[in-house]
């Protein structure tokens, strides 16, 4: 914006500026902070005490593949409550891809344990109900973290409740398959956690505050997933030029 | 400074022998962008896979920092308001500081890379920046996205987006509760960094 200005009046005005753009109280849209940062605290306990102990056996005892393969079950179930959320939001490509993901992995796939769709481009393409209602226009709404399942917002958690009540598979089970179900569900996302547990680790006991950068992090994240699409080069200019906001003062 | 130099000359020699821009412009382009950052993600890729021990390689990303990043301008930013009031010994200090404990912390991660490969996709220009977005792919894992920030003031790049996540938004963050906890004092934050 002042790229004319003489040299010694950018390096004074950067000096200025570049503390107002420091993170303020008012950054976040975070209205329950106090409550959130109790949950967060009982979240990190249960995961010191519970969670982390629980996915390092079943990461240490279990082998790769078949932990692999249980984590495809469950991912390949999840399958059609995202197709109807694809129809939802009218992108009716990424159904037909979904679509086409399911029945290729329930078949040759053997049941979902093993994944070839992902190896003829057929690769996974997240949709939940959150995003349904942020394709509908329902703002994202305040910052939250519920109980266990952590880092959500107004928007997401509601996408949440929805998507539980959804499930087009559990539907279809009786009670015995959907214990299964929530069984392999739990067994997945020990994986997750044992897989990326030096990354998890880092943020969530290594940072000087470990609530900011989760907050930081999911927002950051959930943004991008939904403003740009998987298939790049598409509808990007969508995203928030907000963004840039950081970048346009840098040096100003 | 010598560094920008040869980077500059070898960038334009590149864009010579491709001849793929036959009028070469002296402004910085979005060939130059995603040159720049081909040949950082060349050199980062090559001390990783090069078999040296840790610290070694630290070091390493270190000086590749150094010369591909904006690190006095980075720092800057993540000290926020601190920034104005430090001397400029204070500022160089914790820059020094700043730089290591970058180049440690995303070092440690940079072993999921072994074997892995970041390619650089598209850039594009938005305002003073230019967006150079790539893909990473790791072994056994599902590809994912980085975009690197170049500006077109210092013609180095100032962030690192990992799947949307900006990694000076949280160092900001970062640096920011641990200046809380040394009470609000650069030089003893600066200690606390090394």
């Amino acid at each position: 914006m002042f790229r004319v200005l003489p040299h010694i009046i950018l390096t004074a005005s950067a000096l200025l500026v570049a503390g107002c753009s420091a993170p303020g109280a008012g950054e976040f849209n975070d209205p329950y902070e106090d409550v959130n940062r109790s949950w967060h605290e009982t979240n990190t306990i249960i995961d010191r005490g519970v969670i982390d102990p629980v996915s390092t056996a079943y990461g240490t005892v279990v082998p790769d593949p078949v932990r692999r393969g249980v984590s495809n079950v469950s991912d390949t179930l999840s399958l059609p409550g995202m197709v109807v959320n694809d129809v939802l939001q009218l992108q009716l490509g990424d159904a037909v891809h979904n679509t086409a993901r399911f029945a290729l992995n329930a078949t040759l796939g053997i049941g979902g344990l093993f994944d070839p769709a992902s190896e003829v481009g057929l690769e996974e393409r997240e949709s939940d109900f959150g995003e349904t209602l942020h394709v509908w226009g329902v703002r994202e709404g305040a910052y939250l973290v519920l109980p266990l399942y952590g880092p959500s917002t107004e928007r997401d958690a509601a996408g949440l409740l929805v998507d539980i009540a959804l499930d087009p598979v559990g539907h279809l089970l009786g009670t015995r398959e959907r214990d299964l179900r929530a069984e392999l569900k739990a067994a997945e996302l020990a994986d997750t956690r044992y897989r990326y547990s030096d990354l998890y680790e880092s943020v969530l006991y290594e940072s000087a505050d470990s609530y900011s950068q989760m907050r930081l992090s999911y927002l950051d994240n959930r943004r991008y997933a939904l403003g740009v699409p998987i298939v790049p080069n598409e509808g990007e200019e969508e995203q928030s030029t907000a963004t840039y906001d950081i970048y346009e003062d840098f040096y100003e | 400074m010598s560094d920008t130099i040869l980077g500059r000359r070898t960038l334009l020699g590149m864009m010579a022998a491709t001849a793929t821009y036959p009028s070469v412009a002296f402004a910085f382009s979005e060939a130059e962008a995603s040159a720049l950052i081909n040949n950082a993600v060349r050199e980062i890729t090559t001390v990783i896979n090069s078999g040296k021990s840790e610290s070694q390689m630290y070091r390493e990303f270190e000086r590749i920092l150094v010369s591909y990043a904006d690190m006095p301008n980075i720092a800057r930013s993540v000290l926020g308001p601190p920034a104005r009031t430090a001397s400029s010994s204070q500022m160089s200090a914790f820059t020094r500081a700043f730089q290591t404990y970058i180049a440690d912390k995303y070092g440690a991660r940079f072993r999921e890379f072994i074997g892995g490969e970041i390619t650089v996709n598209s850039t594009q220009k938005i305002n003073s920046i230019y967006e150079v977005r790539c893909t990473a792919n790791l072994r056994g894992e599902a590809p994912f996205a980085i975009t690197f920030i170049v500006h077109e003031r210092s013609e180095k790049f100032i962030d690192l987006q990992i799947e949307g996540i900006s990694l000076l938004k949280s160092e900001r963050a970062e640096i920011g509760a641990m200046l809380d906890k040394a009470g609000g004092n650069v030089d003893q934050l600066t200690a606390s960094l090394s």
